[in-house]
């Protein structure tokens, strides 16, 4: 037996001991995902025992270094753990900007006292992230952004307003890209920031969308004082960093497009809502377009998995975020827009149990920020033709 | 599940076949064969040399003269035969007929064919498809079981390299009033055997097919290639290998076309700048990008699954051939579009790659028999 395969069969015993039945079904929507922090509501003492049994082992962020909490595993390892989840349902224990972008900003451009302060609380799912990036007139041109870090030598004073900040209201930190030197060239004069949001001069209001919910917020910053050690790297090399976050965050929004673990897939759902016929399901026009976007999701899939194995060998173009990023939204969208077909006037009720209060119509609509957030679907177009096809 | 990536010995495979092709096969190669209206529709001397450099023994293995490099070896000769339009009967014999005798040969007939088949000597045609639109069990040629034979009658079309192979191999229905996939088997034949009239059709990627009509043709039952009755997991898998490699082949085709057209964006100058300035070009120029992106890898994943006998290989191959059939309509016609006038004229090789494509793209099934097909096999 190889290495790995002991590490396999540990983690299978490990996680059928400690996954707690009700964590072993698909996330439904957002109630059923775990944010952590200090306001987190837990929906069930399941999931707390998860995300704690979880954190203990390093698992909520299983390839960081175990001195900073993290699961230490080798990627090997990290895809046996994700494949012995998926096998038995398991949700995933934490749901975190912490984990998925600021954690890897950290460790990979951070202070040795920053990584010890920020890390292991991100680990155990005490402090939630939220991303101040975008603002009222810095959208896709976000290296045009205004908020302004005047040095006051031990500390800044930041004065500006943010937009489009995912669950600032439910925050505990945020890190947040600030001007640090007004008179440099646009992407020259900008700092990465962290400050508590119960920092005063901090206020946040929530932004209601067409899907009735409020996942974002605007941020107001009024003197907010922020402390020279809370950088993230370099003053006024912010810029470096949020590109580097930016391809993780396109990866992650990409990935969307992907089936979940233990989620349906769109030809079951398809089956379900429409039968089949012969084998084959009973709607023709319908069964066309399911196939199309099923080989797509596939043949996307693959290429996640080939991007992966090209990166270990030291193969490939780069840039693959944006492709990622592009394609992934754009197929998550096509994907949500099925779903309502099939589903027809079922799909269209807003409010009662039976429909979950519109869990549907709303994930649908919520589909369509996929290709606005982390850079427009254009935006990457634009990526790609510049920087791989040389067209300019 | 190995990697999705090539393994030295394949790379260094793909370098080599992108020197050879390119230096040997060019597209002007395949035009230069179209003006003089050659005979057999490819060179004898590009073809011995295939033969010599170890191309045409890829799929066979060492103990019958071949390589037995597999199914990713020769999916990397598809792509870059692909890239250059290289016409020779790589697909036919090597591909196609080199499969279906190892799979249902006996020891003797693998003996009798397989070497030859490595060496470049004897070419070999597939004849499955009767109508327009690939359908392999739709098939009215029958044999019938006579005095220690058969007498096979029908009519096959579509027969790549066709008019110039050396044996036939003939799909017929042996249980007759059998339907479907049930009651078919598979022949060895000898076009020269009376009652055979092989004709070449003129394609219009300046290739060749051919028909076949089978009048009375009478055969020893030395003839019968595999079980009586039983071709259909045979045949099953030899469309799958030969799928596989055409989704390769169209993905070179596409790069290829893809990567001219990129060029000329960016050397092509109106009102005054490059049109690879236009945002309008631009962004489908990119979107093309990507769907080869993706295309590179489901033709990858179809070729290492064959190789690894895995229990999806077909659906992974309907993903590959579906979507190769999709990007390379998509990428040779912004090719024209793109190029504009000059993409129209015979002198331009635009033409020639489109031509090819469509070809490609029917040859064993288009877009929609492999978007039905993956579906059925995920059971919708």
């Amino acid at each position: 037996m190889t290495d790995l395969d002991a590490f396999r069969l540990e983690t299978r015993a490990w996680l059928e001991a400690n996954c707690p039945p009700g964590m072993r079904a698909p996330v439904r929507g957002e109630q059923d995902q775990c944010w952590g922090g200090r306001n987190f509501q837990f929906s069930s003492d399941d999931q707390r025992i998860w995300l704690e049994r979880m954190a203990a082992r390093g698992w909520t962020a299983p390839d960081w270094p175990c001195e900073y909490g993290g699961g230490g595993l080798s990627q090997a390892e990290h895809k046996v753990l994700r494949e012995e989840m998926s096998r038995i349902q398991a949700r995933p224990p934490l749901s975190s900007f912490g984990v998925w972008m600021i954690g890897p900003a950290i460790l990979k451009f951070g202070s040795e006292p920053l990584k010890r302060q920020h890390l292991p609380p991100i680990v155990r799912g005490e402090i939630r992230w939220c991303q101040g990036y975008s603002e009222p007139g810095a959208g896709s041109d976000l290296a045009g952004l205004q908020t302004r870090a005047e040095d006051r030598g031990d500390h800044f004073i930041v004065n500006g307003q943010k937009v489009w900040t995912s669950y600032a209201d439910q925050a505990d930190w945020m890190f947040c890209l600030v001007r640090t030197d007004p008179d440099a060239r646009k992407q020259l004069g900008i700092s990465l920031v962290l400050f508590d949001m119960t920092t005063p001069g901090v206020s946040t209001r929530p932004i209601k969308l067409i899907s009735g919910n409020s996942p974002f917020c605007e941020t107001f910053l009024d003197d907010v004082c922020v402390e020279k050690d809370q950088v993230v790297g370099e003053i006024n090399q912010g810029w470096t960093i949020a590109k580097y976050l930016l391809t993780h965050e396109r990866e992650m929004i990409g990935g969307m497009g992907r089936t979940g673990a233990g989620q349906r897939t769109l030809p079951e759902f398809a089956v379900e809502a429409i039968g089949l016929d012969n084998g084959r399901l009973a709607d023709g026009m319908l069964r066309a377009e399911v196939a199309r976007w099923a080989l797509d999701a596939k043949a996307f899939e693959l290429t996640a998995e080939r991007v992966r194995d090209e990166a270990k060998t030291g193969q490939g173009v780069g840039h693959a975020s944006a492709m990622v990023k592009y394609y992934g939204t754009e197929l998550n969208k096509r994907r949500q827009e099925l779903m309502l077909a099939l589903r027809g006037s079922d799909a269209l009720v807003w409010e009662g149990a039976a429909s979950h209060e519109g869990a549907l119509p709303r994930m649908w609509l919520r589909s369509k920020a996929n290709s606005i957030e982390g850079g427009t679907s254009e935006i990457q177009l634009n990526v790609i033709a510049r920087n791989i096809l040389a067209l300019q | 599940m190995p990697a999705l990536v090539l393994n030295e010995e394949q790379q260094m495979l793909k370098d080599a076949a992108q020197r050879f092709f390119r230096e040997n096969a060019p597209v002007a190669q395949l035009r230069a064969l179209r003006d003089n209206r050659d005979e057999t529709g490819f060179s004898a001397e590009l073809w011995r040399n295939m033969a010599e450099m170890g191309f045409a023994g890829t799929l066979i293995p060492e103990a019958f003269g071949g390589s037995g490099f597999g199914h990713v070896g020769m999916g990397q000769l598809s792509e870059e035969a692909g890239r250059n339009l290289s016409a020779s009967p790589l697909f036919s014999s090597s591909i196609l007929s080199a499969v279906t005798l190892l799979l249902a040969g006996s020891g003797e007939q693998k003996q009798a064919t397989l070497p030859a088949i490595a060496s470049g000597k004897l070419v070999v045609a597939l004849a499955i498809d009767e109508k327009p639109r690939h359908h392999p069990w739709s098939i009215n040629t029958t044999a019938q079981n006579l005095d220690a034979g058969f007498v096979i009658n029908g009519h096959k079309s579509f027969v790549v390299d066709g008019h110039v192979a050396d044996r036939l191999i003939v799909a017929a229905r042996t249980n007759i009033g059998s339907q479907d996939s049930d009651g078919i088997s598979l022949f060895l034949i000898d076009p020269a055997t009376q009652g055979v009239k092989v004709e070449r059709t003129i394609m219009a990627d300046s290739r060749n097919a051919a028909t076949v009509r089978l009048d009375h043709v009478r055969v020893g039952e030395e003839a019968l290639l595999g079980q009586l009755n039983e071709a259909h997991a045979v045949l099953e898998s030899v469309l799958d290998m030969g799928n596989a490699q055409l989704a390769a082949e169209l993905l070179g085709l596409s790069l290829e076309a893809f990567e001219r057209t990129v060029r000329f964006l960016q050397e092509r100058k109106q009102f005054g700048v490059v049109i690879g300035s236009f945002q309008g070009l631009q962004h489908r120029a990119a979107h093309m990008f990507s769907e080869l992106e993706l295309l590179k890898s489901v033709v990858l994943k179809a070729l290492v699954a064959l190789d690894e006998e895995a229990v999806d290989a077909s659906a992974l191959v309907s993903l590959a051939k579906a979507k190769a059939c999709e990007v390379a309509e998509l990428v040779t016609n912004e090719m024209i579009q793109m190029h504009g006038g000059i993409g129209m004229t015979d002198e331009f090789d635009a033409g020639l790659f489109i031509k090819r494509a469509r070809v490609v793209q029917q040859l064993l099934g288009d877009y929609r028999y492999h978007a039905d097909r993956f579906a059925r096999l995920h059971g919708f």
